[in-house]
């Protein structure tokens, strides 16, 4: 009797502590929404969670400074061809590395490991050299391109190939006649198609959210993605004045994330698991 | 399925079809070599210049190497990007680490996994800029909710400016750093655990091993890899860090340079001062790059004693 209520109360503080950490989680992304529908001075007056009226106001203020929407409209123009072609190019290549015996292919393997363990930080000022050279500042260019090249996401298809492409299968594919290429989009892609959505939403996500290169190669406001069209508001007079503006913005940004993660956050959680086990 | 028969079409055709392997792989090994191989020889070449970011390359050896050695504001912001991290590990990984204790535990069984993982990785699907400017504005020394929430309840409290102090300041990057990431490693250390294969628990269970000698001799072995690739690669990312403190303090690491990363130093030199002195920002990457890969290896060697 004693170990049943022991476990009971281990059992209850256990949880009680998970559901406060979760709370933290979310309480300040709440607090932001319902500070988005306040005024600043009722925001430095008091602490509440019950939402105000100043939902209006405080958008008229944002879109007055800048169109938010714009940014969404740019983020998904850099977002969607990345996704794209990095979920096509990387399958490719990682098929091609998984199943054709071709000189070279094990130094290009090789590479692509070493280039994994590079920090980004050693490419970064050459990176904009490159960019420069090329006259592509202030354009897309360098931002969507390299991702055909998008190392880690070989790495990962490469191994996922080895391990459920039967040979076999391909084997027979080509008694019956049917060139590679084919064999590629017809049988290779529909088996790994789970791997490639689970790759392809982390790379529409680290796109999405990505600040440092956007932020360096686009001069141009109206190009800017949503971070970078974000990160300018710290220079608007108005905002500053009213911080409840400041919070919808920040809420605009958040909201569709969320959404999205509601409905995807099965496939994501997978992506990050795969991370740890492609060792 | 005769193998024999595969395998004598196999040599008989010399493998003609491998050919297609190269045009396979030429999109990605062009953009791979313009994009991700040269940019890093550039800058090391860059490295041993007097490069302004425009012009003819004036090469000078190792002068900028030793100028970063000699840099007390260098390996100021090494420091600080240290006193960041320190605190932001121990939490991120420490808290990490008690949930997968939690949710492995084989004699309690707790139930919401996923539930409670879609949840602690919410922030972490949030852009940086949106946590940034979330944060300082919550923290805002007399208009934030923080504060004034804090006051609200405890009337004696006098406002901290947690931004505005260097005593305050960097650790709240680290909370929030924290607070974003620990999901995910949670994630990825309950995906190692999961992969450990359930006949090692009930084998041991028939030999009589309770759940704490479980813990100690099958899950923490079976999951080190990932303990190690977990803090290894939040290492490299936290030596690395940029972003948060950048769009939080702005680019002079305030208050007093106490949130200048090594990053935001390199970025200094590299983007912002006029002239520019990329040179010396290459340097400093090249310089950051070996620090970064003298502690993998003793991470690596300290957690993987055995292997040599």
């Amino acid at each position: 009797m004693g170990a049943k209520v022991w476990k009971t109360f281990v059992y209850t503080i256990i949880y009680i502590a998970m559901i406060i950490l979760a709370i933290t989680c979310m309480i300040p992304l709440a607090l932001t929404l319902v500070n988005a529908t306040r005024t600043g001075a009722e925001i430095s007056r008091s602490f509440t969670f019950v939402p105000g009226d100043a939902l209006k106001e405080n958008w008229d203020i944002v879109f007055n400074y800048f169109n938010l929407f714009l940014g969404f409209w740019n983020s998904l123009k850099l977002a969607v061809p990345v996704t794209i072609l990095s979920g096509y190019f990387s399958t490719l290549t990682a098929f091609a590395l998984a199943v054709y015996k071709f000189k070279g292919r094990d130094i290009i393997f090789y590479v692509i490991v070493v280039f994994m363990m590079i920090p980004g930080q050693l490419s970064l000022l050459g990176f904009y050299n490159l960019v420069f050279q090329l006259k592509m500042i202030d354009s897309y260019v360098p931002l969507i391109v390299p991702s055909i090249a998008a190392s880690g996401t070989v790495f990962f298809l490469r191994q996922y190939f080895l391990s459920i492409l039967p040979m076999s299968l391909l084997e027979a594919g080509r008694i019956d006649g049917a060139k590679e290429w084919y064999m590629f989009h017809r049988i290779a892609i529909p088996i790994v198609t789970p791997a490639i959505a689970t790759m392809s939403i982390g790379a529409f996500i680290g796109s999405w959210n990505s600040y440092l290169m956007p932020m360096l190669l686009l001069n141009t406001p109206k190009k800017f993605p949503l971070p970078v069209m974000l990160s300018t508001l710290s220079a608007s007079k108005d905002m500053a004045k009213n911080q409840g503006a400041k919070y919808l913005a920040v809420s605009i940004s958040i909201i569709p994330v969320v959404i999205a993660f509601c409905f995807f956050s099965r496939y994501i959680i997978s992506s990050i698991s795969a991370g740890s086990v492609k060792e | 399925m005769s193998d024999k028969k595969a395998a004598s079409n196999k040599s008989s055709k010399l493998q003609a079809y491998n050919r297609v392997g190269y045009l396979m792989v030429a999109p990605f090994v062009i953009v791979f070599l313009i994009f991700s191989v040269y940019p890093v020889f550039r800058t090391l070449q860059i490295s041993f210049s007097t490069y302004k970011g425009f012009g003819p390359m004036k090469f000078v050896g190792f002068e900028n190497y030793a100028r970063v050695i000699k840099d007390k504001f260098f390996w100021t912001s090494l420091f600080n990007t240290l006193r960041i991290w320190i605190p932001n590990i121990i939490l991120q990984l420490g808290l990490a680490f008690l949930l997968t204790m939690i949710f492995s535990d084989v004699k309690y069984r707790f139930r919401g996994l996923p539930f409670f993982r879609a949840v602690y990785y919410i922030p972490n699907i949030i852009a940086v800029t949106s946590i940034a400017f979330m944060f300082t504005t919550l923290l805002d020394w007399q208009h934030g909710s923080v504060n004034v929430g804090l006051h609200q309840m405890f009337p004696n409290y006098v406002p901290i400016d947690w931004l505005g102090k260097k005593e305050t300041a960097p650790y709240v990057v680290s909370v929030i750093s924290a607070w974003q990431w620990f999901g995910n490693s949670f994630i990825m250390l309950m995906a190692g655990v999961q992969g450990i294969n359930r006949d090692y628990f009930e084998a041991s269970a028939i030999d009589g091993a309770n759940r704490w000698v479980q813990f100690a001799k099958i899950t923490m072995p079976l999951l080190k890899p990932i303990f190690l690739y977990v803090s290894i690669t939040s290492f490299i990312g936290g030596l690395q860090m940029f972003d948060m403190p950048f769009l939080m303090f702005g680019d002079t690491g305030a208050p007093f340079g106490s949130t200048m990363t090594m990053i935001m130093y390199l970025y200094k030199y590299g983007f912002v001062i006029k002239p520019k002195q990329v040179g010396y920002a290459g340097a400093i990457a090249y310089v950051l790059f070996i620090l970064i890969l003298i502690v993998s290896i003793i991470q690596f060697k300290l957690m993987n004693p055995k292997e040599d």
